[in-house]
């Protein structure tokens, strides 16, 4: 990929979008498996017990919300650097 | 963000940290007096229970007065000055409703695994919210979610639709928030459950009455401290005496277990063959899932209560029980994860759609900020819904080992005090023995009128005589002078079984009630059982705010000034505003006196609608530049529409259904109808014009909204922007 600050101003926010959606792309796939195979698989999870927790129902109730926190902020930070490379405010 | 106004910001949010650290201090030092006068002086409960609810209303009251606005940035959007991360408070607070704070952990005692479709949920929901709408909602930068649409999709049907699809949302939404505020005030200060309805909205009108955006936004700051302090208290003192462990986050591994076992050992436990499914198995019992059927109970109680409180004869449906999870019948989805999938998905998409949530992100400073605040919003709201399921198993575990199974005359104390409020109903005849026929509690007057049981005053002296049990035929059994289908030998027995303990409406708890009886259960003082009461208040107050603030815009802003009078001054709309707010509130009081359902199930209406409205749209609207104005109306008003089909067919009717889908998910037929709906009939119109594309554009771009953004806005709201919004934009 080209060195975004020969682009026009135009070719990067295109370039940026490009980014942008290939990370949103990859958070959703993460965000849909963490919400539902949980649900699909949980009497197999239920079988592995850990401090008293069947691991299915751990899932619904702390595993799968810890990742979603997890996955936003590093959504914020991962914008904020995509941010400063294709210059915020530059105008 | 320019190098000053971000070190001015700075400083603006260390000053607001500091007052509302202090703030937090006096709030504890507060309930620390109070408790020491209970121990030590024997302060009255009543005194208590007023003080908290005297002092918390003081509180906001004063937040809103000290905030109180007249400039229309500030009315609507709290200048768009709050640092992210009491935006993020604020958002929990206003996310976190009666429904979080008292109704979900109820939910979960009643359910248990099949209510973590509520957990996930609401919090996976943010996810959504983060990656696909958040942002780009700052980015645009008006004043409510019918602008976006109205500006997105050019034209003022559009907008209408919106504002329509918006009212209904939050109504059905802020019903369940008064519904909680009655049952608080009820248990707490003693008052009938309508004049505790009046007293709390009274409460909320002072706060977005007063000063809009800046008010509410503020005053929810201070709420989310009080309820998630409140919420946590009580469940940690549970764990300590149970576990020795003063995070019950990670203690109630233990309480799982110990319920696993006592529910094998009181043979709550049975495991059967799916009829509709082979392979599948319906076990019941906590923790394993999909082990919920479905009923019209509450349905059918609804239609009573409307009966009794207006004096009206609908008849209600047929009664359809639940059938007993060990003889499942065809028809009957149990054992299969769909419900649960659907439910998830549809609070998800409801939580990304939701407009008093989304309006929470015009509200920071910009884009970046925005994104920050739904990460903090959720660490917040984290915070509470990975404590709900420890509250539920704690509460389960005490009441299977210490009332289920024990004789009524060994329970623990609390149970008397619950059963004189008539909050719990203990539900064995043997209680019965000697009441006068003319005062029969509520549950057994019910179980007459459904013809489980008669009771003959065989020897005239006005009083329930029992006798020895004897079998009248195969399914009949007499005790005395009651005879009928639910007298049984367990049923006189004196000793409470897990179907006795329930309310007078029928063999289980209340589970609104499971979070505020939870100090009880613990033996703590009655200070802290008053202050949890305080943060559901605080909960419940913070939701409304913010409803109400939807709907009064709604109307005020997106329908009267932007569609019907352009020219109306600012201060004829912040008026028309304030009394929308007040008629928002009377409609809601109307609407909660018959109890509807279960709080969290009320809520979960509003969702299922939301995501099947503003979902489908607003994602269409960002993602895909082709979708215009017709294909959005189509969209909303299909996907509304199935959704509200479903949703009152399988309300009424259970056996209405897909896949054993509840009436909570309906929302997951009516999505896909607005997708389809939006993709056909945008294809089959005019793309939308060359302005409304640059502005979809410019939303994705890096680059700071600037004055030809600006423009561009107003190009794309064509005549409309003449007059209004885009001229007070940054």
């Amino acid at each position: 990929m080209s060195d975004p600050k020969n682009m026009s101003r135009e070719q990067r926010a295109e370039a940026y979008w490009r980014e942008n959606q290939r990370l949103i792309t990859i958070l959703l796939i993460i965000w849909f498996v963490v919400s539902y195979v949980p649900i699909l698989l949980v009497n197999q999870l239920n079988a592995i017990v850990i401090a008293g927790f069947p691991l299915g129902y751990y899932m619904g109730s702390q595993g799968s919300l810890i990742v979603f926190v997890v996955m936003i902020f590093y959504y914020a930070f991962a914008m904020r650097r995509l941010d400063e490379k294709y210059g915020l405010n530059v105008k | 963000m320019a190098v000053n106004t971000s070190a001015s910001q700075g400083v603006f949010q260390n000053r607001m940290a500091r007052y509302y650290g202090l703030f937090t201090v006096g709030f504890l030092g507060f309930a620390g007096i109070l408790l020491l006068l209970e121990l030590f002086a024997g302060l009255d409960t009543r005194v208590i229970g007023w003080a908290f609810l005297l002092m918390t209303m003081a509180l906001y009251a004063t937040i809103g007065i000290l905030s109180r606005t007249k400039a229309l940035d500030e009315y609507y959007v709290a200048g768009r000055s709050v640092p992210a991360i009491f935006n993020g408070m604020a958002t929990g607070a206003d996310w976190m409703s009666a429904a979080s704070f008292i109704g979900m952990a109820g939910t979960l005692w009643l359910t248990g695994y099949d209510g973590l479709a509520y957990i996930m949920g609401w919090t996976g929901g943010y996810v959504l919210l983060a990656l696909l709408f958040a942002p780009y909602i700052r980015k645009f930068g008006q004043y409510t979610v019918p602008d976006f649409v109205g500006a997105r999709f050019g034209g003022n049907t559009a907008r209408v639709v919106a504002a329509g699809c918006a009212i209904i949302v939050s109504l059905a939404y802020v019903t369940a928030q008064v519904v909680g505020v009655g049952l608080i005030m009820q248990r707490f200060v003693g008052v009938d459950y309508s004049v505790g309805v009046i007293l709390g909205l009274s409460g909320v009108l002072v706060c977005s009455f007063l000063g809009g955006m800046k008010a509410v936004t503020w005053t929810q700051v201070a709420q989310y401290i009080i309820l998630i302090v409140a919420y946590i208290i009580p469940v940690a003192a549970l764990s300590i005496q149970l576990t020795g462990f003063p995070i019950p986050q990670f203690s109630y591994g233990v309480a799982l277990q110990n319920v696993d076992r006592l529910e094998t050992d009181l043979g709550l436990r049975t495991t059967t063959d799916s009829p509709v499914v082979e392979g599948k198995q319906v076990t019941s019992g906590f923790i394993p899932p999909f082990n919920e059927g479905m009923s019209n109970a509450s349905a059918v109680a609804a239609v009573r209560q409307v009966n009794n409180q207006f004096g009206t004869s609908f008849t209600p449906p047929t009664a359809q029980a639940i059938p007993d999870a060990s003889k499942p019948e065809l028809g009957d989805w149990r054992g299969t994860p769909w419900n649960m999938l659907a439910l998830t998905f549809c609070l998800m998409a409801g939580t990304a759609g939701l407009p008093h949530i989304l309006i929470r992100f015009y509200t920071v400073p910009n884009v970046n900020e925005s994104r920050m605040s739904v990460g903090w919003a959720l660490f917040f709201i984290f915070l509470l819904y990975f404590t709900a399921p420890a509250y539920a198993a704690f509460s389960r575990w005490q009441i299977l080992q210490n009332v289920v199974g024990k004789p009524i005359a060994e329970l623990p104390s609390w149970t008397q005090t619950w059963t004189s409020n008539g909050l719990i109903a203990l539900r064995d005849y043997s209680t019965i023995e000697g009441a006068a026929a003319d005062k029969l509690p509520t549950w057994m007057r019910n179980n007459v009128t459904a013809n489980s049981v008669a009771f003959e005053d065989a020897n005239g002296n006005g009083v329930v005589d029992l006798g020895p049990f004897e079998q009248v035929d195969e399914r009949t059994g007499r005790a005395g002078e009651i005879t009928g289908t639910s007298v049984t030998e367990r049923s006189i027995d004196g000793v409470l079984q897990f179907n006795e303990f329930g309310s007078s409406a029928g063999p289980s708890v209340d589970g609104d009630l499971v979070v505020l009886s939870t100090p009880d259960i613990a033996g703590l003082p009655f200070t802290i059982g008053a202050m949890v009461a305080a943060g559901g208040l605080a909960a419940a107050l913070s939701t409304a705010d913010g409803l109400l603030v939807v709907i009064a815009s709604a109307i005020a802003h997106d329908i009267y000034f932007r569609t019907i009078n352009p020219k109306a001054s600012l201060q004829t709309r912040m008026w028309l505003g304030k009394i929308m707010i007040i008629v928002a509130a009377a409609v809601a009081a109307l609407l909660a006196l018959p109890r509807l359902a279960l709080i969290t199930q009320m809520v979960a209406w509003a969702f299922s609608m939301a995501a099947a409205t503003f979902f489908p749209i607003i994602l269409l609207g960002i993602f895909w530049k082709r979708a215009n104005g017709p294909g959005a109306i189509a969209g909303m008003i299909g996907g509304l529409s199935v959704t509200l089909i479903y949703m009152i067919g399988n309300y009424f009717n259970p056996a209405f259904n897909v896949l054993g889908i509840t009436h909570l998910g309906s929302g997951i037929f009516g999505m896909p109808v607005a997708f389809l709906l939006c993709y056909v009939v945008s294809m089959m119109t005019p793309a939308p014009s060359i302005e409304i594309q640059r502005m979809v554009e410019n939303l994705r771009s890096p680059f700071e909204n600037d004055d030809e953004t600006a423009r561009i806005v107003a190009a794309a709201e064509g005549k409309n922007a003449m007059s209004g919004g885009a001229s007070s934009m940054h």
